[in-house]
């Protein structure tokens, strides 16, 4: 039932508007809505029951294990909510001074100092408002660094097939060409076609590492010569940083620039799809054309820096400064995890997968890049039940759902037939872990006997298997009363 | 180790199902060159007690100054229930809802959330949100480029009364696909967009024109004039509208003879904190004819196997995970958190409390604007009527003035001599349905004791535009 089927006229939440309707004498009748909007009368409590109701219509990390290639779905510590919505946090107006905004400046600014710490990056800047603003953020300044050499002949963005389909398309919004690098049996970046590629054409490449086939690619400083050798920048998509976090940055791999998805390796809720944060680390040499506004600090006290200072930046993303109560969470967990709980993260991460591809290889279960060590996620493919049972990855994906497991990342990377890009994170227990593995045996044994049971899946949501074709020739976006 | 749950035997036993001896032999396959055994420069751990002593102390730092400042953020009073609801681990700790049978709460929401926002701009369909309000201007900027097909130009008209920082933004974001953002003037009287000024761009090839309603001075466009210079002169419309003032403004959908054809903004006013500038969401509507060039989610109802009603992410093929590079945007994430705020929000407030929102907000700015203007040394910059924020000229540097009022722990507003130099000391205030009478009497009484102070000879009386 729809919020709007629970409204009958008349009905208000009435300690929720202010008292009184103040009538609006001096604008004219021209300009005024002549028609009532379109949003429910209803009650407070229906409103709370309704809401309330659809939550618990969701798979969430706090109810279920979330297995989520490339996504990091790590317990979001509800300290980070509750503190960063303290009421001194929550009003401050985003335009109100500095001199009113000291304790909150100073967190951004330890922030950025933070992350330059687990990238290895000289300078930083926490404006972009996603991974993909992150990304639009890193090309865009690659492309500014070259048109301020008056370098205006490069038009090309390198990226290698199995990157994620934000990659081509932040290129061409940053007005590149985009060509595709294809990847070795081993899972590494094809040097022989890479090499090919590279020319004075090159504006650059955008690498993931570990990529998103859930291995290091290990040429990443052989790669750097070759870039860098044509004159390219080299830019580092940050999804995957939970699996290198205090082991490796990429400021020491030879990137030029990073973006990091806090929502992923900074445990910032995922929101339902939303609010993510994508700061950005750059090398010295891009560091006049990262985006506004920047938090400085002069000893004293701290202060924007704006256009007037930086007036090669490539601008501003977003009115303010991006998600600030995001970064605000991603501060906090990170002052909570410190050095050493940094280091921990990649090291159990990395533990979680190794252990759980360990047990699915063990019961039979095809692993794509066998011979390699799992980074923080790695990928099975069902190339074989699907020739052998007529099963495909997302029948085993939506029959998990029975089972209580959100379903791992389907269908991609795109490069692997009827995969699954498990993703376990450091945060999930041993027992979690061998309940998933448990599941899929049982999952294989119906494939075998009893397919219906997958191909038919899910059996106990709320719903089952949706018509997407309908959804999408019928479109139907949004409700509509019954007429009369 | 805070949030990581493996005991001793937890870890030799799964080191041992791997068949390694140590952790470390999990990160074999990174060159030695590259590893690093320190990260020096981040401090040791916090407890959740230290870390929570610490942020008190940091918020409480920054105390809670007696707001008049809008421009683009407003203090609007949030309903208990929305973030109570919103923080809900269910909403709060979800992925995209790519599975769908999985994800029905989150679904379901957003599509009324779509039904919402489509119905206050009086537009077809919405989609699951944007970034934000600039960042939202940049995406429709480039989707009206893509729907428009009889243009070919690339060049978009943008009134200089569109908030200064969305115009920064959509530059920065357009500039690099040869997109011409072209400003126009405002009329210094009136502090709006004269029909006048488009005369000069008849003829050419234009694709869109951008109004924002009501514009970056709180001054109300007459955007059925404007709307309707554009559709005969084969250009889109682009309305930029802060959404509580749709509860009794005109929606962009009925502006003019056809309506706007984009409708796009700042969702921050519904439910959402001000939080020092985010995380807030961009919405985004359109007619129906553009639906495909929409970048986003966008969420669609259909039925199961079993025939019962459901929703799913629809028309995909739009997007970067399917289209990689001819996608319409880059974009993956929407502000999912901040849409079920707004949601919740809107159906806690409806449309009669929405409207009465808007009405209070709008009287206490007209009792601050006649209480600052008492004094002499204020007063009024545009003559045209506004909504719910107006610009007052100062006859003494503002920047002293504000000082003052800041050390009494008012934000007095937004000094726009940056952005509009030629306006000289001028201050956009705004007062909403959160300040009461006591708290504007409070903020006249300061300023004009501060006035008082620094002008000893008094200001001299000059009549006060109608």
């Amino acid at each position: 039932m729809l919020i709007f089927e629970h409204s009958r006229p008349g009905r208000r939440a009435l300690a929720q508007a202010p008292h009184h309707s103040e009538e609006v004498s001096d604008i004219p009748a021209g300009m005024l809505r002549d028609n009532e909007p379109l949003l429910p009368a209803t009650s407070e409590m229906q409103v709370v029951r309704h809401y309330t109701r659809l939550s618990q219509k969701n798979f969430s990390i706090d109810t279920q294990f979330y297995p989520l290639g490339s996504c990091t779905m790590k317990y979001n510590p509800r300290a980070c909510n509750r503190l960063a919505m303290l009421p001194g946090f929550l009003a401050r107006h985003p335009l109100a001074p500095p001199s009113m905004g000291q304790g909150f400046l100073g967190c951004m600014y330890e922030l950025q100092e933070m992350l330059k710490e687990v990238t290895g990056m000289p300078a930083v800047s926490l404006t972009p408002a996603a991974g993909a603003q992150g990304e639009f953020t890193g090309v865009a300044m690659i492309r500014a660094y070259h048109d301020a050499n008056g370098d205006t002949e490069r038009d090309e963005i390198l990226v290698p097939d199995a990157a994620h389909g934000t990659n081509p398309a932040t290129a061409v919004m940053c007005g590149y060409k985009v060509r595709e690098i294809p990847t070795d049996r081993q899972g590494d970046v094809d040097m022989e076609a890479l090499k090919q590629a590279v020319g004075p054409q090159t504006a650059g490449i955008m690498l993931t590492n570990p990529s998103t086939l859930g291995v290091f690619e290990r040429k990443i400083e052989e790669i750097a010569a070759l870039i860098h050798e044509a004159g390219g920048l080299l830019y580092y998509d940050g999804a995957n940083l939970n699996a290198i976090l205090g082991k490796v940055r990429p400021g020491d791999m030879g990137f030029d620039v990073i973006h990091m998805n806090l929502h992923k390796t900074f445990s910032t809720p995922h929101g339902g799809g939303g609010p993510g944060a994508g700061p950005v680390g750059v090398s010295k040499r891009l560091e006049p054309f990262l985006p506004l506004p920047i938090v400085g600090f002069d000893g004293d006290e701290y202060y924007w820096i704006t256009e007037d200072v930086r007036p090669q930046s490539i601008g501003r993303l977003s009115a303010f400064m991006g998600n600030a109560g995001v970064l605000m969470r991603a501060y906090i967990y990170a002052r909570m995890l410190g050095r050493e709980g940094m280091h921990r993260v990649a090291d159990y991460a990395t533990l979680n997968a190794n252990y759980l591809m360990a047990r699915l290889a063990g019961a039979g279960f095809d692993v794509a890049y066998t011979g390699r060590r799992a980074t923080h996620e790695f990928i099975v493919t069902l190339k074989r039940q699907h020739k052998e049972l007529g099963i495909t990855a997302m029948d085993f994906a939506k029959r998990l759902l029975d089972y209580g497991y959100h379903a791992p990342t389907t269908y991609f990377p795109l490069l692997v037939p009827e995969c699954l890009l498990i993703e376990p994170t450091e945060t999930e227990t041993r027992e979690e872990l061998d309940g998933f593995v448990e599941a899929m045996i049982k999952i294989q044994q119906e494939a075998e006997n009893s397919p219906d049971l997958l191909k038919e899946a899910p059996h106990t949501q709320p719903v089952r298997r949706l018509d997407e074709v309908r959804a999408a020739k019928q479109l139907d976006l949004t409700w509509k009363p019954a007429a009369g | 180790m805070p949030f990581i749950p493996h005991t001793e035997t937890d870890l030799r036993e799964m080191l041992d199902a791997i068949g390694v001896s140590d952790i470390e032999d999990l990160f074999d396959e990174i060159p030695d060159s590259l590893r690093i055994d320190k990260l020096s420069g981040v401090p040791d751990g916090l407890n959740e007690q230290e870390v929570t002593r610490l942020m008190i102390e940091r918020a409480e730092q920054d105390g809670r100054p007696l707001c008049f400042m809008g421009a683009g953020a407003y203090d609007h009073h949030v309903p208990a229930a929305v973030w109570e609801i919103t923080t809900r681990g269910e909403f709060y700790s979800a992925y995209t809802p790519y599975q769908a049978e999985a994800s029905q709460g989150t679904l379901q929401l957003i599509y009324e959330y779509q039904t919402m926002m489509a119905g206050l701009t009086g537009l077809d369909v919405s989609n699951a949100s944007m970034y934000d309000g600039a960042s939202g201007l940049a995406e429709a900027v480039l989707m009206a480029i893509r729907g428009n097909r009889k243009s070919k130009s690339g060049r978009v008209l943008v009134p200089t009364t569109v908030h200064p920082y969305y115009r920064k933004t959509a530059r920065s974001i357009v500039h690099n696909q040869g997109i011409e953002l072209i400003e126009l003037p405002y009329s210094p009287e009136g502090g709006h967009t004269l029909a006048e000024t488009l005369r000069q761009y008849e003829g050419e090839d234009i694709a869109a024109l951008v109004i924002q309603q009501p514009n970056f001075f709180g001054i109300l466009e007459e955007v059925d004039q404007l709307t309707d210079w554009a559709h005969n002169n084969g250009a889109l419309v682009i309305g930029i509208a802060n959404p509580v003032a749709m509860a009794l403004l005109k929606p962009p959908g009925e502006w003019g003879e056809q309506g706007a054809d984009i409708a796009c903004g700042e969702g921050q006013p519904l439910g959402v904190p001000m939080m020092a500038g985010g995380p807030y969401f961009g919405y985004m509507c359109c007619k129906q004819a553009l639906v495909r060039q929409m970048p986003g989610r966008i969420v669609g109802r259909t039925i199961d196997r079993d025939g019962r009603v459901g929703f799913t992410l629809t028309l995909q093929a739009r997007e970067q995970h399917i289209r990689r590079s001819k996608a319409t945007s880059n974009i993956c994430t929407n502000q999912g958190l901040l849409v079920t705020a707004a949601t919740i929000h809107m159906s806690l407030l409806g449309a009669e409390g929405l409207r009465r929102v808007a009405s209070a907000c709008h009287a206490n700015t007209q009792k601050l604007v006649a209480a600052l203007t008492a004094n002499g040394c204020v007063e009024p910059v545009f003559n045209r009527p506004y909504f719910h924020e107006t610009p007052l000229r100062f006859s003494l540097p503002l920047e002293g003035v504000m000082r003052s009022l800041h050390a009494h722990n008012i934000l007095p507003g937004y000094n726009l001599s940056a952005d509009y130099p030629e306006l000289g000391d001028t201050l956009l205030v705004c007062a909403t349905e959160t300040r009461t009478d006591a708290d504007i009497a409070l903020y006249a009484d300061h300023l004009h004791r501060v006035i008082d102070a620094q002008t000893a000879a008094g200001c001299p009386v000059e009549p006060k535009m109608a």
